[in-house]
């Protein structure tokens, strides 16, 4: 086996340095590839260099730990397996919890030599089994590990107590307020600080994230599709899957094709 | 008793209680009266006791009964300000009716005990009848002021335990809000690896964070400092900061000397820089500026704290709101109307969010 590489993304240049300097003293193998400082860096640099393990700092500037986590693991090539992810948090206590279930690693601001030393050895175990000839089953064990991560109350969408549902989008157009009552929609798409929303006639944006809006949204008719799509389950006419694998929606009455990405793939499934 | 709903039940049963608890304490009153009526005819204690008791009890019984009746039956028009006294234009109604009656039914009774047959109000005299009336109303309503003053001072102090209870639980939550853990773990895991690095720098750092400390227990508790020890504790904590953003956090304030020493509620500004970090420069990639500027227009002193950051966004669930809110109420309390938190777009051409204090220069 090659040395083992990971990337640290830690938007403090103090804790980054600490922390790549207890790993090479707690880990001499492992080769630190890149050290980047916002999520969105952390993403781009993690889908070039291929790293077998990030350490995810949680609080970061532009995209957090978990929506890179998310995108990591959407983008990365099919067939795969996904980097071992590791979140490094000062105090999150429903990321801590989420982590928990999701049996996701995580480190905890100061970085004890102790408890490091303890994540190292899992994550030598979870490598040592990757290398073994069965490699499908440790990118869906890496996928659902990450769906239920994503999927744990409180994480996503700031609130930790579940929001009132919506019944209407209020969409400011010019000086007027448009009314779109949410049956309407048939999808959200996010875009950078706004959401598009698609109805059969016409798009509206308002002004929050799809994060927020999400906990608002009945989770048995709206469903994610990819980070950046929610869409209404009854507007989707078919779910198509091309020769890579890759699954797209057609929708009822509108043009517009989304694609699904892996981490919601297994919603589309034969009765 | 009475056909009651289930939800009016529980909450009937406290009132309905005491009411029994009342009851026995004045059938003991009735018993006392008529050994007070038997010291002067001895030989007549058992037929003083035989009208006293329960007239006493009648007249009470009617006149209680009444009044929480008459307080449901109103409260189930309305919201009431005490849900079991229905006000005196009432109570004077219920006291007048519940007299007569409970006289009338407790006479009726003595006759039936004593087997005697003295006429009941009805039959006596028009002004006989009137004035034993407004005898028996005398301790009717004493016991009725009585209540009424009592219930009254039991609200009052309940209220004033309901205060002192809201008053230490915004004390803790100022606590709670100044010492973020996100922000003293951060800090902290910052220091332990600059013990290492760079003890000289670590001192300074431990130092500056000593200082926040002691200013975040004192400003939770109540009184005043002046304005260049407010600079000095906000200039530590963006010292702080700014070990662990670096280059990605610039920082300017500005305090005129004849400003210095005016006084103003400790870390009163904490939040409105907190904020500026958190909500402003903090989700920006390429950070930004934070400039803290006092100024004094008349009589005014006003304070300005802006940032170049991601700027206003629609109010969100986090916590902007407790910021800016407690700034608001601590500048109620102390200042009322005379004082006021803006919070607003910076409009020259940085971006970012602009928030002013203004507060009254006292003589």
């Amino acid at each position: 086996m090659n040395a083992p590489t990971a990337l640290i993304a830690e938007d403090e240049a103090l804790l980054a340095a600490h922390l790549q300097a207890e790993l090479a003293r707690l880990w001499p193998d492992l080769r630190v590839v890149a050290n980047v400082s916002h999520g969105a860096a952390a993403v781009e640099q993690s889908l070039a260099l291929r790293p077998d393990i990030v350490f995810l700092d949680i609080r970061m500037p532009g995209m957090d730990g978990l929506e890179a986590a998310q995108a990591i693991g959407e983008d990365w090539p099919e067939g795969e397996a996904p980097p071992l992810l590791v979140f490094v948090t000062a105090y999150d206590q429903y990321a801590l919890q989420a982590f928990e279930q999701a049996a996701v690693d995580y480190v905890l601001k100061p970085v004890q030599p102790e408890r490091l030393a303890q994540t190292c050895a899992r994550l030598r175990a979870a490598l040592e089994r990757r290398s073994e000839p069965q490699g499908g089953a440790t990118v869906e064990s890496a996928l659902s590990q990450l769906r239920a991560l994503l999927g744990a109350p409180g994480l996503v969408g700031a609130a930790a107590s579940p929001a009132a549902r919506l019944n209407v989008i209020q969409a400011g157009v010019g000086t007027a307020i448009h009314m779109v009552p949410v049956q309407e929609v048939l999808y959200f798409e996010a875009a950078d600080k706004y959401v598009r929303v698609i109805t059969a006639e016409r798009e509206h944006l308002i002004r929050t994230s799809l994060r927020e809006l999400l906990p608002q949204l009945d989770p048995d008719r709206f469903w994610q599709v990819h980070r950046g799509t929610v869409v209404r389950s009854d507007a989707i006419a078919s779910a198509l899957r091309d020769e890579s694998g890759k699954l797209t929606l057609v929708l009822r009455g509108h043009g517009d094709k989304l694609a699904v990405s892996r981490l919601y793939a297994h919603r589309f499934k034969p009765m | 008793m009475l056909p009651m709903t289930p939800a009016a039940d529980t909450l009937a049963t406290s009132p309905w209680r005491s009411f029994a608890w009342r009851g026995l304490k004045v059938l003991a009153i009735g018993i006392g009266i008529a050994l007070l009526f038997a010291l002067a005819q001895p030989h007549k204690l058992g037929v003083s006791m035989a009208y006293a008791v329960p007239i006493t009890f009648g007249c009470w019984f009617f006149i209680d009964a009444g009044r929480l009746l008459t307080a449901r039956w109103l409260q189930r028009r309305g919201p009431m300000a005490h849900p079991q006294w229905p006000g005196w234009p009432w109570m004077a109604g219920v006291l007048l009716v519940g007299t007569v009656l409970g006289y009338q039914v407790g006479h009726t009774v003595g006759n039936l005990v004593t087997g005697h047959n003295a006429p009941g109000l009805l039959f006596e005299g028009p002004v006989r009848a009137v004035s034993l009336v407004a005898f028996s109303l005398v301790p009717g309503v004493l016991a009725t002021y009585f209540f009424y003053t009592r219930s009254r001072l039991a609200t009052i102090a309940a209220q004033a335990q309901e205060a002192q209870r809201h008053a230490a639980q915004a004390q803790l939550r100022l606590l709670e809000s100044q010492l973020e853990p996100h922000m003293l773990f951060n800090t902290l895991a910052n220091l332990r690896v600059l013990i290492a690095l760079d003890p000289p720098r670590a001192q300074a750092m431990l130092d500056q964070l000593i200082a926040f400390l002691r200013a975040t227990l004192n400003a939770s508790r109540a009184g005043q400092h002046a304005l260049s020890a407010e600079f000095s504790r906000i200039a530590d904590y963006l010292a702080l900061m700014n070990v662990r953003m670096g280059e990605r956090l610039q920082t300017q304030l500005i305090l005129p000397d004849e400003l210095a020493s005016l006084p103003v509620p400790p870390l009163l500004l904490q939040p409105l820089v907190e904020n500026s970090i958190r909500h402003g420069l903090e989700p920006k990639v390429e950070g930004g500026r934070i400039e803290l500027e006092a100024s004094r227009e008349g009589d005014v002193l006003v304070l300005r704290v802006r940032d170049t950051g991601s700027g206003l966004s629609e109010p969100s669930a986090d916590g902007t709101h407790f910021g800016l809110q407690q700034v608001r109420e601590r500048l109620a309390t102390l200042y009322g109307e005379r004082a006021g938190l803006q919070l607003e777009a910076a409009d020259d051409g940085r971006g970012g969010t602009l928030a002013t204090i203004r507060l009254p220069i006292a003589p």
